[in-house]
C-alpha cells in the first residue's frame, strides 16, 4: 500500500473501513509530516495531543461499528476558526493567547463526522492578504519551487497554511475562509482543490469576522471528490448564523463521481480576457474550454459587463465591514491589552501595537468610506456596484450552467514580490472577487504547470447553491486535465 | 480623492489606532493612492439602481423570544486582558466584571 500520507481522503477513509490502518496510526503518519516540514510554518499552533486522543475516540467509535463521514480523517483548521480550549488567533498579535471557550459550528460539524484535528493553521492577518505574507505569526512557504530557482514562494492568501499543509501531504483536507479569494487563489498557488461555497451554505458562527457579508468557509483537499466529502460534512443550516440558509446539504461526492457533462453549458466570460493576466493563464484557460468540450460541454460566450468593476467595489465593501467587526479589538474583554494615560489611548495603544499594517490601513480606509458625508460616494456606490455584478451573473446563468475561468492572473510569486504597493498586491483576486460580490459557489482545480513547473488553477462558477453542478464540472475538468504535479521533496 | 496629514490624523482617531506623527505623510500617500484607484467606480452609472447590501435571499429569521443560554460568567470572562471581579469567589459563573483602567476622575 502507498504511504498513508499519500492517499485521498476518501482512499483513507476506506483503508481505515477495510481496517487497514487506525486511525491512530493515520494520524502519527501525518504529525509526522507536521514534523519534518515544520520549516514550511503551515501551522501556528500545532495540536498533537488533541489529534491522538480523537484518533483514539475515533478508533473506539469504529470498533463499536460508528463511522462518520469522515472517520479517523486528519485535517488542518485555519487558525480563523474557533476551537475549544485551543489558541486562535486569526494570525493577529491582538489575539494572540487567545483560548476561545467555544466551538465554531464548522468545526463542530467536522468533529462530528469523526475528523482529527492536526493543529491551526496559518494566515493573513485577520485573512487580509493574497500571500501569507501579513500574518503576525510569520509568512508561509509554498511547498513548490520554479524550475531551478531556490528562492522561497508564497502559497497565497489569506488560507495559505491551510494550502501549503495538504500540498506538501501533512493532511489530505483542510479547512479556509473566502472572502474575496481565500480559498481558491491558494489552492490555485499550490496545485490543490479549494472550493469556495455558496454564501450561507457554511456556518460563520465561531469564525473571527473580516467581512461579514463576504466571509464563507470551505474546504481544500487534493482532489474535487475530496472537496464535496468535506463540504458535505461541513455544510448545513445553523440558527445561529442568522445569513446561514435554511437548505437541505445534497450528497455533494456523488456529484463528482458520475462527472457526465454531456449538454452542460459552459459561460465563457470575455471580460475576464484582460492585460495583466499571464499568456500561460489564457493559453491553459483555452486548453480547459476545449477539453470541457471534449467530454461533451458546451461553450458559451457571456459577458459580465461589470467584472472590471468587482475589484475597486471590494475595496469599498470589505475595509468598510472590517472597520466595523474589528472594533471589538479594544483591549477590553480578550486578546492584548496595551495601556495609556486613559481609556481612549488605552484603546489606541492596543490597537496600534496589536493590528499589522495590512489590518491598519484597511480600517482606516473602512472608517474612512464609512465616516460622515462619504457613505453616499463611497460605501451606496459600491452596493450599487454590487447588485450589477450580481444582475450581470443572475444574465449569464440564463445562457450557461457554469462559468469557467482562470483562478489567479498569475503562478505564485517569491515572498517580497509585489509587497510594495498594495493595489498590485490586490490584483491577485480579480478573478475571485466578482463571484465573492455576487455570493456564488468556485472552485479552483489543478489544471497544468507553467514554464518553470509552477502549478496553474482554473475556477469553475456555480449559481447560487448548485454546487453539485459546478462539483459535476469540475471532477470533469480534474479527470481531462489529469494533474499528477506533485511539489519535488514532498 | 487626496488625503492630507490632517485627515490621516483624523480617521486614525475614529478608528481608535494610535499613528506616530511622522507615519501620517506616508499613510495619506498608500490611503489616497488606493482612493484613486477606487474612483474608477465613477464610471459606472448607478442612478436608480438599488443598493445590494447581502447576497442572501433570506430574511431574518425569527425565534421564540426565550433564554437560550447564560450562566456561563466564567467562560466571559475567562480572557479578560486585565483579570475579571468575580461577585462570588465560590461560584464563577454567578457573574462578574471586566476591568478597565479608572474612566471617572
Amino acid at each position: 500500500m502507498a504511504a498513508l500520507t499519500d492517499l485521498t481522503l476518501a482512499e483513507l477513509s476506506q483503508a481505515m473501513a477495510r481496517k487497514e490502518a487506525s486511525a491512530v496510526e493515520v494520524a502519527d503518519a501525518h504529525l509526522a509530516k507536521l514534523d519534518e516540514h515544520r520549516a514550511l510554518n503551515a501551522f501556528i499552533t500545532e495540536t498533537p495531543d488533541r489529534a491522538r486522543d480523537m484518533a483514539r475516540a475515533s478508533d473506539a467509535r469504529r470498533a463499536q461499528g460508528e463511522a462518520g463521514l469522515l472517520e479517523g480523517v486528519p485535517l488542518a483548521i485555519k487558525d480563523l476558526f474557533c476551537t475549544e480550549g485551543v489558541q486562535t488567533t486569526a494570525g493577529s498579535n491582538i489575539l494572540k493567547g487567545f483560548v476561545p471557550p467555544y466551538e465554531s459550528t464548522v468545526t463542530a460539524n467536522l468533529w462530528k463526522a469523526g475528523a482529527v484535528m492536526v493543529g491551526k493553521s496559518n494566515l493573513d492577518e485577520f485573512a487580509m492578504g493574497s500571500s501569507n505574507m501579513t500574518s503576525h505569526f510569520g509568512g508561509v512557504e509554498n511547498p513548490w519551487k520554479r524550475r531551478g530557482d531556490n528562492r522561497k514562494l508564497v502559497p497565497g492568501g489569506s488560507s495559505g497554511g491551510s494550502a501549503a499543509a495538504v500540498a506538501a501531504f501533512m493532511v489530505p483536507g483542510s479547512t479556509g475562509t473566502d472572502t474575496g479569494g481565500s480559498i481558491r487563489q491558494p489552492a490555485a498557488f499550490c496545485g490543490i482543490v479549494g472550493l469556495k461555497p455558496t454564501y450561507g451554505r457554511c456556518s460563520r458562527w465561531g469564525v473571527v469576522a473580516f467581512a461579514s457579508s463576504l466571509d464563507q468557509p470551505g474546504p481544500f483537499a487534493r482532489t474535487v471528490e475530496d472537496s464535496a466529502i468535506l463540504l458535505q460534512a461541513m455544510s448545513g443550516h445553523d440558527p445561529k448564523d442568522s445569513t446561514s440558509a435554511p437548505m437541505p446539504v445534497p450528497d455533494f461526492a456523488a456529484a463528482t463521481r458520475n462527472p457526465d457533462v454531456r449538454g452542460l453549458r459552459v459561460g465563457i466570460p470575455g471580460e475576464y480576457r484582460v492585460d495583466g493576466a499571464s499568456p500561460e493563464i489564457v493559453t491553459l484557460w483555452e486548453r480547459g474550454i476545449e477539453m470541457l468540450k471534449a467530454a461533451g460541454a458546451t461553450a458559451v460566450e457571456v459577458s459580465l459587463p461589470h467584472t472590471k468593476y468587482a475589484l475597486p467595489a471590494y475595496y469599498i465593501v470589505a475595509p468598510a465591514e472590517c472597520s466595523s467587526n474589528l472594533a471589538r479589538y479594544d483591549g477590553v474583554r480578550y486578546g492584548l491589552r496595551v495601556p495609556g494615560r486613559d481609556l481612549t489611548e488605552m484603546y489606541e495603544n492596543t490597537r496600534a501595537a496589536g493590528f499589522g499594517k495590512e489590518v491598519r490601513r484597511r480600517v482606516m480606509i473602512g472608517t474612512y468610506v464609512l465616516s460622515a458625508g462619504y457613505y453616499d460616494a463611497y460605501y451606496k456606490k459600491a452596493q450599487q456596484i454590487r447588485a450589477l455584478i450580481a444582475r450581470d451573473f443572475r444574465q449569464a446563468f440564463e445562457k450557461c450552467d457554469v462559468l469557467l475561468t482562470p483562478t489567479a492572473p498569475t503562478a505564485a510569486f517569491a515572498a517580497g514580490e509585489r509587497m510594495d504597493d498594495p493595489v498590485t498586491m490586490y490584483l491577485n483576486d480579480m478573478f475571485t472577487i466578482p463571484a465573492s460580490m455576487a455570493g456564488l459557489p468556485g472552485i479552483s482545480v489543478p489544471a497544468g504547470l507553467d514554464k518553470d513547473g509552477l502549478p496553474l488553477g482554473l475556477q469553475l462558477i456555480g449559481r447560487a447553491f448548485d454546487e453539485e453542478t459546478m462539483l459535476k464540472a469540475a471532477a470533469a475538468l480534474e479527470k481531462a486535465a489529469a494533474f499528477k504535479g506533485r511539489p519535488a521533496g514532498y | 480623492m487626496s488625503l492630507d496629514k490632517d485627515t490621516v490624523a483624523r480617521i486614525a482617531r475614529l478608528a481608535r489606532l494610535k499613528v506616530p506623527e511622522e507615519e501620517l505623510a506616508p499613510l495619506a500617500g498608500e490611503l489616497s493612492g488606493i482612493l484613486a484607484w477606487i474612483e474608477q467606480l465613477n464610471e459606472v452609472d448607478t442612478a436608480n439602481v438599488e443598493p445590494l447590501a447581502s447576497v442572501s435571499d433570506v430574511t431574518l429569521p425569527m425565534r421564540e423570544d426565550k433564554v437560550t443560554d447564560g450562566g456561563i460568567a466564567e467562560k466571559v470572562l475567562a480572557n479578560a486582558p486585565g483579570g475579571a471581579v468575580h461577585i462570588d469567589p465560590t461560584d464563577r459563573n454567578a457573574g462578574g466584571f471586566f476591568t478597565v483602567p479608572k474612566v471617572v476622575e
